[in-house]
């Protein structure tokens, strides 16, 4: 179960169930960011979480996105870090920055 | 992600064939590679984000692609069916390698000992050899019995394996350099065998020992300076 492909399993699962999921996929790092390029976060419609991308810093806010996304079917490319206004929101306590992709399982 | 695209991505780590899945930030589109229609810029940093294991990104015709790496399991072969391996079995499980258990002695080598493994009841040169160590693949010797280790070690030596660890300590390392020199083996390539195995912890509980020699396959894998020893035939010979 390298983590990410287990993360898929899991919400390949989840989708199989009949639930609604969204994948959300860090895609690229600059310093010290917790977790690497690659590692996933699945949530579903219902509210469940598998995986991570970040320390616990972001993924309520990708979770809420998440929402957005399985809402309008349409990806989204989020930035953290802090040298964005959402930082003052979410706060990247590690002080890295990186790019999360949210996409809708379809 | 598309149905298909899933589905595929499921099949290829159950045939556990190495795959890259290429998206198009700006629009979410995806494809897997290999695939002879993939433009070769993406291919290249596909080839790459495989080979090194590590996610990638890519600007094609002003839009980010990002690259990302679904290889097989890195593989476990553990000589000796034992009770440290009955420990780190479950641990490496966890880490999420696949692992192989190798004892032709059946009374130790059991379902019960192992339950869900993979067990090899042969000696451990053909079982090796049959595994076929590569690039993703660590070998660890437990049975501290030269005539079941040995055998192991020899064409873990020959494979190009990322960990070879022996049990036993800096006394039957030696003995056990000796024998690898006299079936063929340079020293400096004896030294790729990790041995004592296992970072020093000062472990001693089966467990504590498991958790060490895993701690050190990682290390090596990830290329970290505590897996590196100084001359470890020349510290064991003296």
């Amino acid at each position: 179960m390298s983590d990410s492909e287990d993360i898929l399993a899991t919400a390949a699962g989840w989708r199989a169930a009949g639930e609604t999921v969204a994948l959300a996929t860090v895609v690229e790092t600059w310093g010290s960011s917790p977790r690497p390029a690659g590692s996933r976060l699945a949530v579903s419609l219902s509210g469940k979480l598998a995986g991570s991308v970040s320390g616990g810093c972001i993924e309520g806010a990708v979770a809420d996105a998440a929402q957005r996304t399985m809402a309008s079917g349409a990806p989204q490319l989020l930035d953290f870090g802090i040298s964005d206004e959402t930082a003052w929101e979410v706060g990247l306590a590690c002080g890295g920055k990186l790019k999360v992709f949210v996409e809708k399982l379809a | 992600m598309t149905p298909a695209i899933l589905e595929a991505l499921a099949a290829a780590r159950a045939a556990k064939r190495p795959v890259a899945l290429l998206t198009r930030l700006t629009d979410g589109k995806q494809s897997l590679w290999p695939d002879e229609a993939a433009p070769p810029a993406l291919a290249e940093a596909a080839a790459a984000a495989l080979r090194d294991d590590a996610a990638g990104n890519v600007t094609l015709d002003g839009a980010a692609w990002f690259i990302h790496p679904h290889n097989p399991p890195l593989r476990l072969i553990v000589v000796g069916a034992v009770h440290i391996a009955q420990a780190l079995v479950p641990m490496a499980l966890a880490t999420g390698f696949a692992v192989t258990v190798v004892d032709p002695r059946r009374a130790w080598a059991t379902t019960e000992r192992f339950p869900g493994i993979t067990l090899i009841h042969e000696w451990s040169d053909d079982a090796v050899a049959a595994l076929a160590p590569d690039s993703r693949t660590a070998v660890v010797t437990l049975t501290h019995d030269p005539k079941l280790d040995d055998p192991g070690l020899d064409v873990a030596l020959k494979s190009d394996c990322f960990y070879i660890g022996a049990l036993g300590s800096r006394r039957t390392h030696a003995k056990r350099v000796a024998r690898l020199v006299e079936m063929g083996h340079a020293e400096t390539a004896i030294g790729r065998i990790h041995a004592p195995v296992g970072l020093n912890i000062a472990a001693v509980t089966a467990p504590e020992i498991a958790l060490s020699i895993l701690a050190e396959v990682i290390a090596t894998r990830r290329g970290a300076a505590l897996a590196r020893r100084a001359a470890p035939v020349a510290a064991a010979a003296a």
